[in-house]
């Protein structure tokens, strides 16, 4: 059986049968789901050519979302890539950065795009994958692979009792997951071990660990499009430290764990609800007003009321209010 | 049902939100795919977040886009209110204020009319294109399905077990894979009438062969809306 329920499962898998993880997911779908190779292989080809086309798309638009809050930014950091010389990321980033942009903001637009493993989160995995791709000028195989790998360790998150919903986990169960998938990936298409690749993911979702999910008036746009780019780049972080023999001390099961215990403690309020972090800063209700939503109740703004050393208020005490 | 690489790596959708705009336009798919016709007026109750938000994910134009037709996927949901003009159906998107509890946060009451005939579902987005049905005509039912993923065949048939038995047949004499089924009875009504959804993956059913599972002894009504899966 190719079953399995966490990572470390899927390690052990891995380890028994001498077989990287994407080539285990491909035989588990086959096992369970009665399918053939072929069927699975083109399944996933589909949702490699909808990435591409995303990422094309996205780079070259300049079209603003409905509400104009994103738009253009994917070109704009695309066109620097052949004079990067004076940026402190590599071209592989900076590349993995666009490509980001490029698929969230087809997204706000309207495009088509994959949900992996949400449509907020969408933007990380290709960016990361289709990026490195083109840097090591690895076959389409290895393109293929790392998704398959990268969907796997998915797979693993949600067995063991992870989630990829941001109104219940925060966004560090979107772009966070993110991450931890396009870490994985692109691990085994640099030929990374699966120890290193699992490895490699705990890294990156414990850097994600605790993300609010406080998008501007409930839109998939901001900050959403470029946390997913940001996020890109600490999935390259993270894999590059695996492979420099960098250990996490916590497996990724637990990071997991960790991840549902903190979104027990969240409020509401930043849990896709628009009613919390930066949707009710100065500039989030401003632009919130802007665009004719309704504004958002008074109990949640009583930061605006502070007094100062009232213990009971749930403020933080900045000086915001001043 | 197991997780599929395809519920993580997926679905193929249209932006901007995997649950206010695939989900929704999974709901319009399932309320057309049960009415029986071609509808003139729809209505559209939006509750919670889909009452709010609605707007800006472009929630009304997936949920109009669904009861079109249109795929998850496909790029014309962004011109849903144009081809409904073109169609000439009417249509009423109604935010509603009132909280109501047992409903999940994304929400929608879908009401579809003809001359002959009305009906109404209520459906729920209940996170990355997974949809839940509520209400079929005021009757409680519990349907989940995938956006995107599968294609769902709705069967109404008498409450007599076995009923469905010669439909399981001809499916399988058709080699025709089901992934999923789900029955769901009207308890209050005498006799009892029940709903019976199936999902079906990568088999598409041709109109013949659809009349012809309606044709079969206890089956009321066979609906299915085939090509919704991208291929």
């Amino acid at each position: 059986m190719y079953q399995f329920k966490n990572c470390q499962e899927l390690l052990d898998l891995c380890k028994k049968e001498k077989l990287p993880i994407s080539q285990i997911a491909i035989k588990r779908e086959m096992q369970i789901f009665g399918k053939s190779r072929p069927w699975v292989r083109n399944k996933m080809k589909k949702v490699r050519d909808t990435m591409e086309e995303a990422i094309e798309l996205g780079v070259k638009s300049t079209k603003k979302s409905k509400y104009g809050l994103v738009g253009g930014d994917a070109r704009k950091v695309y066109k620097t890539i052949n004079r990067s010389s004076n940026m402190l990321h590599s071209k592989v980033a900076i590349r993995a950065m666009a490509y980001a942009i490029a698929t969230n903001e087809q997204n706000a637009r309207m495009g088509k795009i994959v949900a992996f493993p949400t449509a907020g989160g969408s933007g990380v995995v290709p960016g990361v994958l289709f990026s490195t791709h083109e840097h090591m000028k690895s076959s389409k195989r290895k393109m293929l692979n790392a998704l398959f790998t990268a969907s796997a360790l998915g797979i693993a998150i949600l067995k063991h009792g992870g989630t990829f919903s941001a109104a219940k986990a925060g966004c560090q169960a979107e772009v966070g997951i993110g991450v931890a998938m396009a870490a994985a990936g692109v691990t085994e298409m640099r030929g990374g071990t699966p120890e290193q690749c699992l490895n490699a993911s705990a890294l990156g979702l414990k850097n994600m660990l605790g993300l609010a999910c406080d998008p501007l008036g409930g839109l998939v746009e901001v900050p959403c499009v470029k946390r997913n780019a940001i996020g890109a780049t600490i999935a390259m972080a993270a894999s590059d430290m695996s492979m420099m023999g960098v250990e996490s001390v916590i497996p990724m099961d637990e990071v997991v764990e960790a991840m549902m215990n903190i979104s027990a403690g969240m409020s509401e309020t930043i849990r896709e609800t628009a009613l919390g972090g930066l949707a009710i800063t100065k500039t989030g209700l401003k632009l919130r007003e802007k665009m004719g939503l309704p504004p958002v109740p008074k109990k949640y703004l009583d930061w605006k009321n502070r007094k100062p050393g009232n213990a009971s208020n749930k403020c933080g005490g900045c000086n915001g209010c001043g | 049902m197991d997780v599929s690489l395809f519920d993580v790596a997926g679905p193929i959708m249209v932006g901007p939100s995997s649950s206010h705009t695939a989900g929704a336009c999974k709901i319009g798919q399932m309320a057309r795919a049960l009415f029986n016709g071609t509808p003139k007026e729809v209505e559209f109750y939006l509750y919670g977040s889909f009452a709010t938000v609605y707007q800006g994910h472009a929630t009304d134009r997936a949920l109009l886009a669904g009861v079109m037709k249109l795929k998850t996927s496909d790029a014309h949901l962004a011109d849903a209110f144009e081809i409904a003009e073109q169609k000439k159906i009417r249509y009423k998107f109604i935010p509603v204020k009132k909280e109501v509890p047992d409903y999940h946060p994304n929400t929608v009451k879908i009401i579809l009319k003809s001359k002959k005939n009305r009906l109404s579902v209520i459906g729920s987005s209940i996170g990355g294109g997974e949809v839940r049905i509520n209400y079929i005509n005021d009757i409680p039912v519990d349907f989940e399905l995938m956006a995107g993923r599968f294609f769902s065949l709705i069967i109404g048939h008498s409450s007599e077990e076995a009923s469905l038995e010669p439909l399981f047949e001809k499916l399988k004499e058709w080699d025709c894979p089901i992934t999923d089924s789900q029955t769901i009875c009207n308890v209050k009504d005498a006799p009892k009438s029940c709903i019976t959804a199936l999902n079906i993956e990568d088999f598409y059913l041709k109109l013949p062969q659809v009349q012809a599972l309606e044709k079969l002894p206890g089956i009321e009504f066979v609906r299915a809306l085939t090509k919704l899966v991208p291929k």
